[in-house]
């Protein structure tokens, strides 16, 4: 019997088709054929000149260290919250999801702002004949990855270890396995397998981050920044070159997945939860060990934010911050700037109402319609994952700038359309898997009673259905917005004058040298995002919030 | 009002048979229920005539309409889940609405039928309620009232009290009985609970592997079971082999602990093995004439007290009596075991079917 689920499903595959399968296949092509034919020539020109290849490397190293860093410091501070009561608790978890919050690249600049060549503690520790470390290159772009992605493995894995028995940490007492002997004895292996879909999730991040390693990285250059300068490179005919080099960063994300993948499955564990743990009182050493580390590493995040807030109220001469305050960086901002404020209110808005109502579309697909087209349309979904925002950015570029196949159909190149999309297709995978959450949450008899009561099955999926499914979907939603302002990998290859959103112009701006005002936009976008998370404090719970 | 008929039922899931050509009438008005053990197809019977579960082959009519085919939201049926599925968004007033609505009536009729059907399910004070502000037994009667307040032609429970405690399942399952009779509804009712299903049932089909093994009134199922796996399903029992002879036309029931008795009921039986099903409650002990048996271990219970003994072969057999302040018999006691021979039921070896009853 066909109905209305049937048709939905035919939307979302032919959605899939022409705005995922068809980009993406289209750039395979742009890789792997010129006007002469077949060729391998651009994967040759990648592996046989280090100037390339070193991206890779390069890309694997900030990327790892950043990972290991963000694990290490997000675990700790995820278990002494888990664990003790910790002055502040609120505000801190707030302060954290922040730092996690803002596009990386904004703390990169500000860090360049920082401890630059010219930066303020530079020369703070220089009168004082101290040198600071160099933070171009490796050292600045670990740092901004730490610092920006520690957040998302506290939020994770605090989740996870919220989730153990009391009882359990109990009998390890009882077993003489304490203190921090039981934490990584008995704790950590039980979130094993959070431990490797985040780090997972912070490693894909930081590998296709493109902003901060352009930034910052001065002569460090990276996979993502390769893709770009290679595809807006003055030099023309590159597009195939860099089809070519995403092609490749598509296939290791991939095997980096799938790696995660097995390995995650084989280290499942269910744990069911009847008491949960009881939060203690610190003592001693370890009460002030742990509040000096917290707040050491809080601080830190957040002091770009800060600073550039600081930043935005300086006088400004030209490219140089002067003596005094006033408010001409907003002003500037403002006079020149409004479309570009309400381009990123109207994009990403659009976008996200498309985005919640195809996720929960799919979810209920792959939830209570479960079979080959839809299992199929799971894994279709989950692509974007994968994808590299810049890589995303050019194979959709590639792909409608003159229409389908150079039909003329469908040619949104330019367009606010495609914007639009490239941000539904990226942040599906997010929307889909927190309404899944939350279907999986309401038992099937739930809609079946209402089916018994003479409710049709789009009635009960209005009326019922999405009502009990709200709070996640909410709360999905929200971190999707959030998501979707700071967005710069993409859009910065689809943007044009027109719009232009934010994120791309304060990237403009910073690279221009205009601080001031950069340093304006940045404010304005860090309150847009503390309004959203306040928000989402008031109708959901932090708690809830699933990467 | 109606009448359920199936004919000839076939459930598969994927190259799975569930249940196979299972027939079966529920007469109007009538309490049926469906009893097994858990994985016996007795759910994904009810979810057929419920219309969630496909059905592969058969015929399903309520009535004399065919309802095979027919979607879930146009059978008519009120439905009370295990989890009694109640909507958590609405109140409770809103929950038993919410059948009405769908029918389109007028606010008058549905506020009055609501009330109507709050305050006979004891909920009225409830009405403005969130479902997750009230207990288990009250959110079962949200359910059961929003079930019914649709005038449904046919109420399906599925395990409604599994998820209560003890006392409070007993007080439902009288609540459920009384509201059944007085709405008069013709009633389907899942339960892995045999002494639920004794209490409230009009008739009882006991299903095992998709099979109804036995289709009767409780006491035709207690007292004379189809087979010995009913036997065993239904209370306890204990079977012992043996063989039935015949002495002069009598018949002759020789165990084979050694205890031969007279059963003049099996007459007409010719000569062969058997299995004896005798209750623990069916034994005399300390009679003159019986079986050889010695006490092993007691369980005290209150009321009864539980023995567990050896008969003479080795067989392991339980006995109940009714307890007194000082225990009967010792551990280790022998006695003689006399049997209630009219009310123990004599199967075929294979157990397939009760000789007993003619």
């Amino acid at each position: 019997m066909f109905d209305l689920w049937d048709a939905q499903t035919i939307l979302v595959v032919l959605l899939y088709v022409v705005f995922l399968i068809y980009p993406i296949a289209n750039l395979l092509k742009l890789a792997l054929f010129t006007e002469s034919g077949f060729t391998l020539e651009y994967f040759q020109k990648f592996f046989s000149q280090s100037y390339y290849s070193a991206t890779l490397k390069n890309s694997f190293v900030v990327s790892t260290l950043g990972t290991v860093f963000a694990l290490i410091i997000g675990t700790l501070i995820a278990y002494f919250f888990t664990m003790y009561s910790i002055a502040g608790k609120k505000t801190l978890r707030i302060f954290i999801i922040l730092a996690s919050m803002s596009a990386p690249f904004i703390g990169a600049y500000s860090w360049i702002l920082l401890l630059g060549r010219n930066g303020v503690i530079t020369n703070f520790f220089a009168d004082l004949g101290i040198q600071t470390p160099e933070i171009y290159g490796v050292f600045g772009i670990v740092l901004v990855f730490t610092l920006q992605l520690y957040p998302l493995i506290f939020l994770m894995v605090g989740g996870s270890m919220k989730k153990i028995d009391m009882s359990l940490l109990e009998a390890a007492e009882n077993m003489g396995v304490t203190g921090f002997k039981r934490f990584y004895k008995v704790i950590l292996p039980l979130v094993v397998p959070t431990l490797l879909s985040s780090s997972l999730l912070v490693f894909m991040r930081a590998l296709a981050d493109f902003g901060t390693p352009m930034l910052i990285g001065e002569g460090y250059r990276t996979f993502p920044v390769l893709i770009f300068n290679e595809f807006v490179g003055e030099v023309g005919g590159s597009a195939g070159f860099a089809s070519a080099i995403s092609i490749i960063a598509v296939i290791i994300t991939t095997i980096i997945f799938l790696i995660q993948k097995y390995i995650a499955n084989r280290k499942a564990i269910t744990m069911h939860t009847l008491r949960p743990i009881e939060i203690q009182k610190p003592k001693g050493v370890l009460k002030v060990v742990m509040h000096l580390f917290i707040y050491f590493v809080v601080l830190v995040s957040i002091l770009p934010q800060v600073y550039i807030m600081y930043t935005s109220f300086k006088n400004t001469s030209g490219m140089v911050f002067v003596e005094g305050y006033s408010l001409d960086s907003y002003r500037r901002a403002f006079s020149g700037m409004s479309d570009i404020i309400w381009n990123t209110i109207r994009i990403p808005f659009v976008a996200l109402i498309l985005t919640v109502a195809v996720g929960v579309i799919i979810a209920y697909l792959t939830v209570r319609r479960s079979n080959v087209s839809t299992g199929s349309i799971d894994i279709v979904s989950m692509i974007p994952y994968i994808i590299p925002g810049t890589v995303m950015g050019i194979a959709f570029l590639m792909a409608f700038n003159n229409g389908i196949a150079d039909s003329g159909i469908l040619a949104i190149g330019g367009t606010t359309t495609i914007m639009v999309i490239a941000l539904v297709i990226r942040r599906l995978p997010y929307s889909i898997r927190s309404s899944v959450n939350a279907l999986q949450q309401i038992p099937m008899s739930t809609e079946e009673a209402a089916y018994s009561l003479g409710s049709s099955k789009l009635n009960t999926f209005i009326r019922i259905t999405i009502p009990m499914m709200l709070p996640g979907i909410i709360a999905g939603a929200i971190l999707s917005w959030i998501t979707m302002i700071s967005e710069l990998s993409t859009a910065i290859l689809l943007y044009t004058v027109r719009t232009q959103t934010m994120t791309i112009a304060i990237y403009t701006q910073v690279i221009r040298g205009n601080y001031g005002v950069a340093g304006a936009l940045s404010t304005i976008l860090t309150l847009l995002t503390v309004l959203s998370l306040l928000i989402l404090n008031k109708v959901g719970r932090t708690e809830d919030i699933t990467m | 009002m109606s009448e359920i008929i199936i004919n000839d039922a076939v459930k598969r899931f994927g190259s799975i048979t569930v249940i196979k050509d299972l027939s079966l009438r529920v007469k109007d008005g009538q309490l049926f229920t469906l009893l097994g053990p858990s994985g016996c197809g007795k759910t994904t019977l009810l979810r057929m005539i419920a219309g969630f579960n496909t059905i592969e082959g058969g015929e399903f009519y309520f009535n004399e309409t065919f309802i095979n085919n027919m979607d879930p939201s146009k059978r008519n049926i009120g439905m009370v889940f295990q989890n009694y599925a109640i909507f958590p968004h609405l109140t409770v007033r809103e929950n038993v609405a919410f059948g009405l609505k769908q029918r389109k009536m007028d606010k008058e009729t549905i506020t009055s039928k609501v009330d109507h059907f709050l305050k006979l399910m004891q909920i009225y004070d409830y009405a403005d309620r969130k479902p997750d502000k009230l207990s288990g037994g009250q959110q079962q009667r949200v359910a059961l009232a929003r079930a019914l307040v649709i005038e449904p032609d046919v109420l399906l429970m599925d395990e409604p009290l599994s998820n209560l405690d003890a006392k409070l399942r007993v007080e439902m399952r009288e609540a459920i009985r009384e509201i059944q009779h007085k709405v008069g509804i013709t009633t389907v009712y899942v339960t892995h609970d045999q002494e639920e299903a004794m209490a409230i049932s009009d008739e009882i089909a006991v299903m095992k592997d998709g099979i109804i093994q036995h289709l009767g009134k409780p006491r035709e199922i207690y007292h004379r079971p189809q087979n010995v796996f009913v036997a065993s399903f239904i209370g306890r029992t204990n079977l012992l082999e043996g063989e039935l002879v015949h002495e002069n036309g009598v018949a002759k029931v020789n165990l084979n602990c050694g205890y031969s008795f007279l059963y003049p009921r099996l007459n007409d039986e010719k000569d062969q093995k058997i299995q004896v099903s005798i209750r623990p409650e069916d034994f005399l002990p300390g009679e003159a004439d019986g079986m050889k048996a010695k006490i092993v271990h007691s369980v005290y219970l209150g009321l009864n007290t539980e023995y567990y003994c050896v008969l003479e072969d080795g067989t392991e057999i339980q006995m109940v009596e009714e307890s007194n302040l000082n225990d009967t018999f010792e551990d280790g006691h022998e006695t003689i075991l006399g049997v209630k021979i009219n009310k123990i039921n004599v199967f075929t070896l294979d157990g397939s079917s009760n000789l007993s009853i003619r």
